[in-house]
Formats: C-alpha cells, structure tokens, sequence
C-alpha cells in the first residue's frame, strides 16, 4: 500500500542543519497495524508526517498504491483524501460545531451531498457515542471526546489508510482508554494503520509490526510478541527496559 | 454670551442650518462604510501575500514581487499624514471629474487597508500551525483551508482590533472638509462661518461623532459576544 525508499529528511535551524531521518525504509501492506515507537526526538513523528507529505522528504521516495507521491504534478491533496491523520493535539476546527467539522472536507471535495455527509457523520458518532454532540463546538467536549471525534472526522473521507501521531499523548490518563478503544475497533475492521505512540499494551495487542526508531533510524522491527519479548538492538532492549519498568 | 436658546435657534433652526449637520452626517458615514470595506478588502488581500510568502520554502519570484510592493505600500501609506494623502489623491492623482465623495472613498479605503492588512496578518498567525495541517490533512487545498480554517478563526481573533480600525477611521474622515468635502465637520463649519457663532455647532458635531462610537462600540460588543459562541463551555 505505502512503500518508503532511503527517506531523508533535515531541518534547517539557527545552529545549522539538523538530520531528523536518516534513511528510512519500510513496506506497509494493505490492513497492516504498524506501530512506531521510540525516545521522543528519534524522528517518529517526523517520519509519519512525511508519509502524506505534511513535511517534504529532503531525498528518497515516497510511494502510495503503485504511485511515487513525492515528485512534482502529483495532486498530493487527492493523495491525503485518502491518508486520514490523527494528530496529538486533536485539532478540531474550534469555530465549526462537530457535525461542521466532520461534513466539511467530504462536502467541500464534492466526495459527498450536505445530506450524504450528514448521514455519515452521525453514522460515525453514533458508532463512538457522542450524537448528543453534533451540535457542540469542540471548546465544549472534553479531551478524549475531542480526539474521538478527530478520528472520526478524518474516517468520513472513507480513507484507505490511518496515520496516528501520539493520538493519547495529550490526554488526562482516564481518557486513553476510550480512544484506544476506537483505535481497537477500527484495526479490528481491516483498516491499515500506522500509529506512533507510547502505549505499549496497545502495540502488543493490536500491532502486525513494531518498529522501533532512534536518532532517524529503524533500528528494529518485528512482530510484537517477539519484539517484547526478545528484543534485540542493545537500544531497544534499554528503552524498553526503562518504559515498561 | 447671548441667549443660549437664541443661538441655538439661530444656528440650527433658521433657514433649516440643521441640514448641514444631516447632509455632512450622510457623507461621514457613506465615506466610512464604504473606505471600510475597501480597506478590509486590501488589507485581507496584502496580509494573505505577505503571510504566503513568509511561510514559502521555495521564493516565487511572483510572489516576491508582490511582496516587496505590499511592504512599499504600508510603508508609504503608514509613513504619511492621511490628510496629505487625500490632498495627494483629490489635487494630483484624481483630478478628472469624479465625485469628491469616490475620491474620498479611494483614500480613506487605501490608507485604512494598511492598517487592516497588519492587523489580519498578525490574526492569521495567530491561528495555530495544526489547524491548516488538519485542513490539509483531509485533503483541502491551500486556498480551502485559508478560506474555511483559518481565515475565520483569524477574524475572531482581531475583531476588536479591526472594530478599533473602524471606529478610528469615523473620526479620521472628519479631515475630508479639505477637499471640500462636506461631511459633518465641514457641515458644523459651515454653520459657523454663517453665523459667526463657534460653540453651538462645534458641540453638535462632537456629541454626534461621540454619539455614532457609543453606539457603534455597543454594536461591536453584541457582535464579539456572538462570535465567541464557539468558546462557551
């Protein structure tokens, strides 16, 4: 489904340039659950963005479905109407009530009828429970409804694939169980996801792969219960040391 | 002094002096709608090139250019007296026949959209870097989520700013008299010059110019308050 080649990627700072990817590859097959994991600062969240080209790679290839995306004269925004991204900071639109945001992108891409969108859009929250809310500015909802409903929000564009960047890193701690919980369910439906995180009980029991990253590399990958299990890279088996105690 | 009553009557009531005070109210408030308008235009127009062009990796050379003209502009503009701007436009740039009024419109719109085009620009800024990723995200292009993300939000932000603009740019028209331009100052002048009588009038275009702010900053409240519906909890 998304296939990356020698991905490099550097930022251009004050003290100079920083190399954030340092040569990624990775093959992500179609309802494969990839989970990212890493030290803060290892380039995971860089890494993911650059898969629907929030961040340009500074070199390397980028492919989704058979098609190179990271070239000039491809409509990337067709491409991310079929990424859907969670972000940590949930970013729901605070001026638009929840029906708005969900309706708009789908409605505004002629991808759907305002009644379409609509139908779908309490299809969805009713799916999370929150349909007492397609009314409610997101100001009004608490932080694991907000992030649920920004899950569902990029689910009405019927997307092919998930990205999640760290979707529980900002929530109070009683509230990542519910959105995990979504997270669950949409694995459990087939969806191919790519989610960096720090939940490991989550990458144990919903990743088809781990991968863990330090310093802009992907330093090891494998199925989960054997990459907790026998951790090979020395880094890896510190990190992990330190995260699960 | 005099009989108070008697100058009032003199300076207002006979031969209907009233109607300078209506008819440069008129005008005070037609230049200021529309220069308003005009300037909200140009203002939002010159923040949207200088916010695209800060934020570009790759400079355009289009976009550069019209960068460096929107810098000249509000450097030009917000460097010069607005009255000598006017003089310039009514005595230099328009001298053909067209109406005071339009050339007065064209001024106070153009020196207004410098001021807008600041404010607008620091609003859009304001808005946070994830709101235009999540537009993007779901597939919206540049200009959608400019439009529908973050241009919103960026006027909720400034709406006082831009109403202090307004209320600002009200009183500021009240130098249009320079061209002959009878708006309300130049009506309460008239009267004045008619009837030598300085008091009455100048005290009647005061309470009038103080009476559209009272009422206008009323106005501005109700409309902030309905914009900030989306931040009720």
């Amino acid at each position: 489904m998304i296939s990356v080649k020698n991905l490099h990627k550097s930022f251009n700072n004050l003290a100079g340039t920083v190399d954030v990817l340092k040569g990624i590859d990775l093959e992500i097959e179609k309802g494969e659950k990839i989970v990212i994991i890493g030290p803060s600062g290892s380039g995971k969240s860089t890494f993911l963005r650059c898969l629907n080209l929030l961040e340009k790679p500074t070199s390397g290839e980028i492919w989704f479905e058979g098609r190179q995306i990271n070239v000039p004269g491809i409509n990337i925004n067709a491409i991310r109407a079929q990424m859907g991204m969670v972000f940590q900071h949930f970013n729901l639109f605070p001026h638009l009530t929840v029906l708005k945001n969900i309706t708009l992108a789908p409605v505004m891409l002629k991808l759907q009828t305002e009644e379409e969108a609509k139908e779908n859009a309490l299809r969805l929250l009713r799916r999370i429970g929150l349909t007492d809310k397609v009314e409610s500015y997101p100001n009004q909802l608490s932080g694991g409804q907000k992030q649920r409903i920004a899950i569902v929000r990029s689910l009405a564009m019927n997307p092919k694939m998930m990205l999640f960047d760290e979707p529980t890193s900002a929530l109070d701690p009683e509230m990542v169980g519910e959105v995990l919980e979504v997270m669950r369910e949409l694995a459990e439906e087939g969806m191919t996801m790519a989610v960096v995180t720090h939940e490991m009980n989550f990458a144990k029991e919903v990743a088809t792969r781990v991968l863990f990253m330090d310093e802009g590399k992907i330093l090891e990958e494998n199925e989960p219960h054997e990459f907790f299990d026998n951790p090979r890279h020395p880094r890896t088996q510190d990190f992990l040391s330190k995260v699960l105690g | 002094m005099g009989d108070i009553a008697s100058r009032i009557y003199q300076d207002f009531i006979e031969n209907g002096r009233y109607m300078y005070l209506v008819q440069g109210l008129g005008n005070t408030v037609i230049i200021t709608l529309l220069a308003l308008a005009m300037g909200v235009l140009i203002g939002v127009l010159i923040a949207l090139v200088r916010v695209n062009y800060a934020q570009a990796d790759r400079k355009n050379p289009v976009l550069a250019v019209l960068n460096f003209i929107c810098g000249l502009y509000l450097t030009v503009i917000r460097g010069t007296p607005m009255v000598v701007q006017l003089m310039i436009m009514y005595f230099v740039i328009l001298t053909g026949n067209i109406s005071p009024i339009l050339i007065a419109v064209i001024s106070f719109g153009i020196n207004s959209g410098a001021y807008v085009a600041e404010v607008i620009r620091s609003g859009i800024q304001s808005v946070d870097r994830g709101q235009t990723e999540a537009g993007r995200s779901l597939g919206l292009n540049s200009r959608q989520t400019m439009i529908n993300i973050v241009l919103p939000q960026a006027f909720k932000n400034v709406a006082p700013a831009i109403f202090n603009e307004f209320i600002a740019l009200l009183k500021e028209t009240s130098v249009a008299g320079y061209v002959g331009i009878q708006d309300l100052t130049k009506g309460g002048d008239i009267i004045r010059s008619i009837t030598y009588d300085a008091f009455p009038p100048l005290i009647a275009v005061a309470l009038i110019y103080l009476l559209m702010v009272i009422g206008l900053t009323r106005i501005l409240r109700v409309i902030e308050r309905r914009l900030a519906k989306s931040d009720l909890r």
